[in-house]
């Protein structure tokens, strides 16, 4: 439509505001333990679809956001989003063309590797993770995703994101 | 279609990006650097303040949901339950009353035995009702967020409590909302007494909400499981005599020196909706010391 301009910014941002407010919905009883990620999710989803225009720093910036909401040490989820939205952009042209279920194991290498990061400058603070429990939220990520995936495409495309 | 013009699909289909490594090296470098300050010097107070006062409104609409249920629960309750619970609700005021009344003399004379002692009173003047918006995503770290600030007159290290009792006290205000740390939280302790006894020790925070653990208690005292804690006053942080928990658990390991005790806090910390602060005003008690763990 208009070439090499870029457009529906908005969009972007709504999505990653909607995914804002998604992962502060608890799920019911124990599955609460699985609720993925929404953020980190959307923020991958971008970076794989729009590669050149959502990348690091964008990644960086949500997860500074993402700190002061969930109270976390300043930096803490910047660095672990800006570290997945790097991965994705190197990785993107194959993920693209993978499978759903692929791309759902990809998705949660992704995850795995956030939580393993945020948990660990956890750690580092004097708050050293328990159990294995803290990784569940990946899970519940792979789970999710090919869910996510469809619906933020389908958006994508119906705004004519580019 | 949504999808890119040839050219430009080109370039990104079969470039690859050099620079994205170095950004990533910068962009970590200044997180690290940001937690390095955050942590050590506490210096990034301001930015954290400005942000979160950019994020309270989606706190805020994060919480329209429980909000609106409210609202419908209150405004299309029927007459009769409202009445009903109108009943209720003035039966247990007159009861409280009563109870106050006792309260208040009690109080009066606790005062005036006090002053004959000489020693420091403590009464927390002015409570203040503050309503959860959010928990912390990490699962380990007890910490709220709750929807009164600075503006509201609240400061760090003011005690929280509920209707059963102790729940943590304020860590940081910023200016919209405030962050409180829970007694659960495995680097809080709390100075407390066994209410029976009179034994003072530390309930140090487990990261489970329905478990304290009550370290430094030799095997020789007396404890028993359904003993209550009490704060003990100590530290100068929470006012002496609110309830904090009941022991459930006393092993006497003979090996080592300490007996291995457990409590259950009494307020209800994995359902809190509202809390109370406490204005403390600790006269005569020297500055607290941070809750760390010993």
């Amino acid at each position: 439509m208009t070439g090499d301009r870029t457009q529906g910014g908005w969009v972007i941002a709504l999505s990653l505001l909607a995914a804002f407010l998604l992962s502060g919905v608890p799920l019911p009883g124990k599955l609460d333990q699985f609720r993925p990620d929404w953020v980190a999710m959307t923020l991958i989803y971008w970076c794989m679809a729009l590669p050149h225009r959502i990348g690091i720093g964008v990644g960086w910036l949500v997860g500074l956001l993402l700190d002061v909401a969930r109270g976390a040490l300043l930096g803490q989820y910047a660095l672990a989003l800006s570290v997945i939205a790097y991965l994705t952009l190197q990785a993107y042209r194959r993920i693209r063309i993978f499978s759903p279920w692929r791309q759902a194991l990809t998705v949660l290498v992704l995850l795995l590797i956030e939580q393993v990061l945020v948990f660990w400058i956890s750690g580092v603070i004097g708050y050293p993770p328990r159990d294995g429990w803290y990784l569940a939220p990946a899970f519940g990520g792979m789970v999710a995703w090919p869910l996510l995936f469809v619906v933020l495409r389908d958006v994508r495309r119906h705004f004519q994101v580019a | 279609m949504a999808e890119l013009k040839p050219s430009k699909r080109f370039r990104y289909l079969f470039t690859l990006n050099p620079a994205a490594t170095l950004r990533l090296g910068l962009w970590a470098a200044l997180a690290m650097g940001m937690m390095t300050v955050d942590h050590r010097y506490h210096s990034l107070d301001g930015l954290r303040d400005l942000l979160s006062t950019a994020v309270y409104p989606l706190q805020t609409l994060m919480q329209a949901p429980t909000a609106i249920r409210t609202w419908f629960t209150q405004n299309l309750a029927n007459r009769d339950s409202l009445l009903e619970e109108n009943a209720r609700l003035r039966e247990k005021q007159i009861f409280l009353n009563a109870q106050l009344q006792k309260l208040t003399t009690l109080e009066a004379e606790n005062r005036r035995l006090r002053s004959l002692l000489e020693s420091a009173v403590n009464t927390p003047e002015r409570v203040l009702i503050a309503e959860l918006l959010a928990v912390d995503f990490d699962l380990y770290r007890h910490h709220i967020l709750l929807n009164r600030g600075r503006r509201h007159g609240i400061e760090a290290s003011q005690p929280v409590i509920d209707q059963h009792g102790v729940i943590g006290q304020i860590m940081r205000a910023d200016l919209l909302t405030s962050t409180a740390i829970l007694i659960t939280d495995p680097n809080h302790a709390l100075p407390i007494q066994i209410n029976r006894t009179g034994i003072r020790t530390l309930a140090r925070g487990t990261g489970h909400f329905q478990q304290l653990d009550l370290p430094h208690i030799p095997n020789s005292e007396d404890v028993k499981v359904g003993d209550e804690l009490v704060t003990s006053g100590l530290g100068g942080r929470f006012p002496k005599g609110y309830p904090v928990g009941t022991i459930t658990r006393v092993e006497f390991d003979p090996g080592s020196p300490f007996a291995r005790i457990t409590a259950k806090p009494l307020a209800q910390l994995d359902r809190i909706r509202e809390v109370m602060l406490l204005e403390n005003r600790t006269d005569g008690v020297t500055a607290a010391p941070a809750p760390v763990v010993p």
